[in-house]
């Protein structure tokens, strides 16, 4: 299993990752740490005639705080946010889900920004910007742009980037004061990818909860102050709406109990979290 | 660094275990095999070559990382540790290497390479580590003999013969 021809670009400039997108378009794709791209690589999915690689950028290695946002770069590795000394502090969700990306070795390579390039429905990353309403940024030589999270994840591995962009940054907004975090994930083994991850942002009059692994992108819903059976009741709409399949690792039936269950039991270790 | 053409193999010079090594790759070379083919360090496995299995974890730049999942020229000037590094002569093995030894920790031995350079660096870093740490660690890593009992053991043992004896690491 190794991976069809193709030629490789370390950019010294973003410009010059800029024209290599321009001109090869689809056929030209980024690596950065590679987790994802590799493993697609190797089993042929995917074909480009040019990788280009954005790892030797210093601009793209910077982790931001400011602004009640942290701005985190395409060069910046899973395991460098997750051993940011700020992070527990700055976004709580992001230190409770990055542990459930992949495993430390793959941590070690795989960057932030690849995880939302690539949108596997099931990634924990994906599932935080979503529930946080984050932000991505594109550029490409024509322009510069920023998507909401909401609006990049368009399906099962499809985003809204265009061919000739690049994701050079994501932005996740910080903690908040009166605003509680919680995550929650379901595989068969630590680092398996999710059968069911919940991901829950509260304030006094807001519920937002996200599940991720169910439908064909990370699908986020409102509960505003719903309990008690209200809440059970309104879990279950969501757990039917995600439109969950049966596939070799769960049933359907049992991603609809997860998504009551764990997702009830994200929001109310959020709302614990908040008190 | 130019454009590298998919066609050709292209000087790549790193730091494998201490010391300076050239060799050329094409692109689209799997660093597992540049090591095992070119460099003939073949104590590293390649099992399932999409980065699930473990068998291929190395080190790079003093982190552990898989050899399958990286291409040779992205490893350029990176300074790369196998598991060929970790006996500290010829004849005799680590401390760790030793405590797989004593408790039958490896059979086949197919996965050992990749788990001994995981748990390598862990254990420098978590001199201390409990059971239930060592085995969340270890999901990165797939052994079907052992039932993982022994490596786990193993891991345990040599974690405090490292902190009796840290000068023979």
């Amino acid at each position: 299993m190794k991976p069809a021809r193709f030629d490789y670009l370390r950019a010294e400039t973003l410009a010059e990752a800029h024209a290599a997108l321009a001109e090869d378009g689809n056929d030209a794709r980024i690596i950065a740490g590679g987790q994802t791209l590799m493993p697609m690589l190797s089993m042929r999915l995917a074909r480009p005639k040019v990788l280009v690689d954005i790892m030797h950028l210093p601009q793209l290695r910077k982790i931001a705080n400011s602004n009640n946002a942290i701005r985190v770069g395409a060069a910046v590795r899973q395991a460098e946010l997750l051993n940011w000394p700020e992070l527990a502090t700055a976004q709580p969700l992001l230190a409770a889900a990055l542990p459930w990306v992949g495993h430390p070795q793959t941590r070690n390579r795989g960057t932030i920004c690849g995880s939302a390039a690539h949108a596997d429905p099931s990634a924990e990353i994906p599932l935080s910007l979503i529930a946080l309403g984050g932000t991505v940024e594109l550029s490409s030589r024509r322009k510069h742009r920023s998507v909401a999270a909401e609006d990049f994840f368009t399906g099962m591995m499809s985003t809204a980037r265009s061919e000739d962009e690049m994701i050079e940054a994501v932005t996740f907004p910080a903690a908040r004061r009166g605003h509680g975090y919680a995550f929650n994930e379901f595989g068969r083994r630590h680092g398996d990818f999710a059968i069911v991850a919940c991901a829950a942002v509260v304030t006094d009059k807001e519920t937002r909860l996200a599940i991720g692994g169910v439908a064909d992108r990370p699908s986020v819903r409102e509960f505003g102050t719903l309990d008690g059976s209200a809440l059970d009741d309104a879990l279950n709409d969501f757990a039917f709406d995600l439109d969950a399949r049966d596939d070799l690792h769960a049933t359907a039936r049992y991603r609809r109990e997860l998504v009551r269950r764990m997702g009830r039991a994200t929001i109310e270790e959020a709302r614990q979290c908040r008190a | 660094m130019p454009r590298l053409s998919a066609d050709a193999r292209h000087r790549i010079r790193f730091t494998v275990n201490g010391r300076v090594m050239e060799t050329e790759a094409e692109p689209r070379a799997l660093l597992s095999d540049v090591l095992r083919h070119d460099l003939a360090l073949t104590g590293t496995h390649v099992g399932c070559e999409h980065g699930v299995c473990g068998a291929c974890t190395i080190q790079i730049d003093g982190v552990p990382a898989r050899s399958c999942l990286t291409l040779a020229v992205q490893a350029d000037g990176a300074d790369i540790r196998t598991v060929e590094a970790l006996a500290p002569a010829p004849g005799r093995l680590s401390v760790l290497q030793d405590s797989f030894r004593r408790h039958h920790a490896l059979q086949c031995g197919f996965c050992t390479a990749g788990i001994l350079m995981s748990l390598d660096s862990y254990l420098r870093k978590h001199p201390n580590p409990s059971e239930g740490e060592l085995r969340d660690y270890l999901g990165g890593h797939l052994c079907r003999c052992t039932g993982y009992v022994p490596i786990v053991a193993a891991a345990l043992d040599a974690a405090k013969r490292l902190q009796e004896e840290p000068a023979h690491a």
